[in-house]
């Protein structure tokens, strides 16, 4: 299965056959205070500056998210994304509870985006559906519901079979359906991480759909955070997963290494020419 | 001190549950805090001999190790369910008045927030700080905070939000208990959160880390 978007020029093509596609998530304002601050000033240099640094990384999208108390990002997320535009070619991820926003940035989206998320809430299927549909975005559907989030491989996997049959029934096709199996912290409960490896490959036996995550909190409150992400994208991606949301700048290499180890790498092509770039950019 | 608090205190910090338990292996086959504190009780020590000077003492040496990071979020963790298997054996006394609690901490996570390991390490902590915790979980809307408030007048709020963009919803339960319950001091923690918000909002007190709101209680206490 194929899902298709697009930026102002070109077009990303995450196949469930990989290779994976990276989802920059770098620019989202929890933890990243001088985001606050600069957007608070209207200043959107930084903005593009983490967006320049993670395309350089290895980004092949760029999820956006600039809400925080005391902005209106109904306002804000369709100038950020229109910012982005003007400079740099890649599809975006637009990321924002609230579906007024989304909507106001599929206004501003040149290409086809990918509207980050859609549950399994009644809510939020209402609000989000018919608006992706109406300006062709793809959706992220994220396995939870009104009952909150389970620890059920299964009931993860009905939660996912709802959101596509719903999205189907709005008018989107069940290609444009990617689903975030969720992941948990496994500081907090050891057996959370493999919950989400087997949702991942109940989700692709049973559905075939592409799968994203955003896998940089699992590693919370314990000590290697890096080693932790890099095997658990990296089994993660044998299992199933295809366009995690992650940080290009510490993932990339996981991520080239698992394409290359599973076979979808031609002559170690990717992953060569990622350290030899790094190379070429150490030397500078 | 005699020995036996020594070792209720060694157990809850080195997260020794019970004889049964396996971890940590250095204490294998050893009595853990809920045998220790059993034999304790029966011995004769009084219940606030025990809370005073094994568990509260303990579960303060585990917050401060963990705001200098020497030690992670697991082994936090295991200190927590010592101190439970230990508190336990207390709640009798604490149910009938002859061990008295330093006060009640309502604490949850914000509307339309899921996330609960910050807010569960503080609850824990302030626990391990003597309190009477009311954990109202996560996705916690103001009506919630303000029902359990109303319930527990003197109360002391806590109130969590990992994401910029949920915690403006702190804004709003702030403003509300407020203003019904004009004395009432809540403090606010979570990732995104500064004390530059929490002045803004007007709670009372901001903590990078658990430890910290267990020693903003401990000053309000006494």
């Amino acid at each position: 299965m194929q899902t298709i978007l697009r930026g102002t020029s070109g077009e990303v093509v995450i196949d469930t056959n990989g290779p994976v596609v990276i989802i920059g998530e770098s620019i989202n304002p929890t933890r990243r205070r001088k985001l606050v601050s600069t957007l608070t000033e209207g200043n959107f240099e930084y903005l593009l500056e983490l967006a320049e640094t993670q395309i350089r990384a290895g980004a092949d999208v760029l999820d956006v998210n600039v809400g925080f108390p005391g902005v209106d990002d109904e306002k804000l997320l369709p100038l950020a994304v229109s910012a982005i535009q003007q400079r740099f070619h890649i599809p975006l991820c637009l990321d924002s509870p609230n579906p007024r926003a989304i909507e106001a940035a599929l206004k501003a989206v040149n290409g086809k985006a990918l509207i980050n998320s859609v549950n399994g809430e009644e809510k939020s299927l209402a609000a989000l559906l018919p608006v992706a549909r109406e300006y062709g975005a793809a959706i992220i559907g994220l396995c939870m519901d009104d009952d909150g989030i389970t620890h059920d491989p299964l009931k993860r996997l009905s939660i996912a079979e709802k959101i596509i049959e719903r999205a189907m029934l709005a008018g989107i096709g069940r290609e444009d359906v990617i689903i975030d199996p969720l992941a948990m912290a496994v500081s907090a409960d050891t057996g959370a991480c493999l919950v989400t490896l087997s949702t991942i490959k109940l989700i692709r036996e049973r559905l075939g759909q592409n799968i994203t995550l955003g896998a940089s909190n699992i590693s919370f409150g314990l000590p290697g955070r890096e080693t932790l992400n890099e095997v658990f994208t990296a089994m993660a991606v044998q299992c199933g997963l295809t366009c995690p949301i992650a940080n290009p700048e510490k993932v990339t290499a996981a991520v080239r290494a698992a394409d290359l180890v599973l076979g979808r790498d031609d002559f170690a092509m990717r992953f060569v020419d990622y350290y030899q770039s790094r190379q070429a950019q150490d030397a500078q | 001190m005699n020995d036996i608090l020594l070792q209720i205190g060694l157990c809850v910090e080195s997260g020794k549950i019970n004889k049964a338990s396996p971890y940590p292996p250095a204490m294998k086959d050893r009595e853990g805090a809920d045998e220790l504190t059993r034999m304790a009780i029966e011995g004769g020590t009084s219940p606030d001999a025990i809370l005073e000077e094994a568990l509260i003492p303990a579960m303060a040496r585990v917050g401060e190790k963990f705001s200098r990071k020497e030690i992670y979020v697991p082994q936090m963790l295991m200190s927590a369910k010592a101190m439970n298997s230990a508190m336990a054996h207390l709640k009798p006394f604490f149910q009938s008045g002859e061990t008295k609690r330093k006060g009640k901490f309502i604490v949850g996570t914000v509307a339309g927030d899921l996330h609960d390991i910050g807010k569960n390490l503080v609850a824990m902590m302030i626990e391990g700080g003597g309190w009477e915790v009311i954990d109202l979980g996560v996705d916690v809307g103001t009506e919630k905070f303000m029902n359990a408030l109303d319930a527990n007048p003197g109360a002391v709020v806590g109130l969590s939000a990992l994401l910029t963009t949920t915690m403006e919803n702190m804004k709003k339960t702030v403003s509300a208990l407020k203003e019904k319950h004009s004395g009432v001091r809540i403090l606010i923690g979570g990732a995104p959160v500064t004390q530059d918000y929490c002045d803004k909002i007007g709670a009372d007190f901001y903590s990078p880390d658990p430890q910290g709101a267990v020693n903003y209680l401990k000053q309000l206490a006494s």
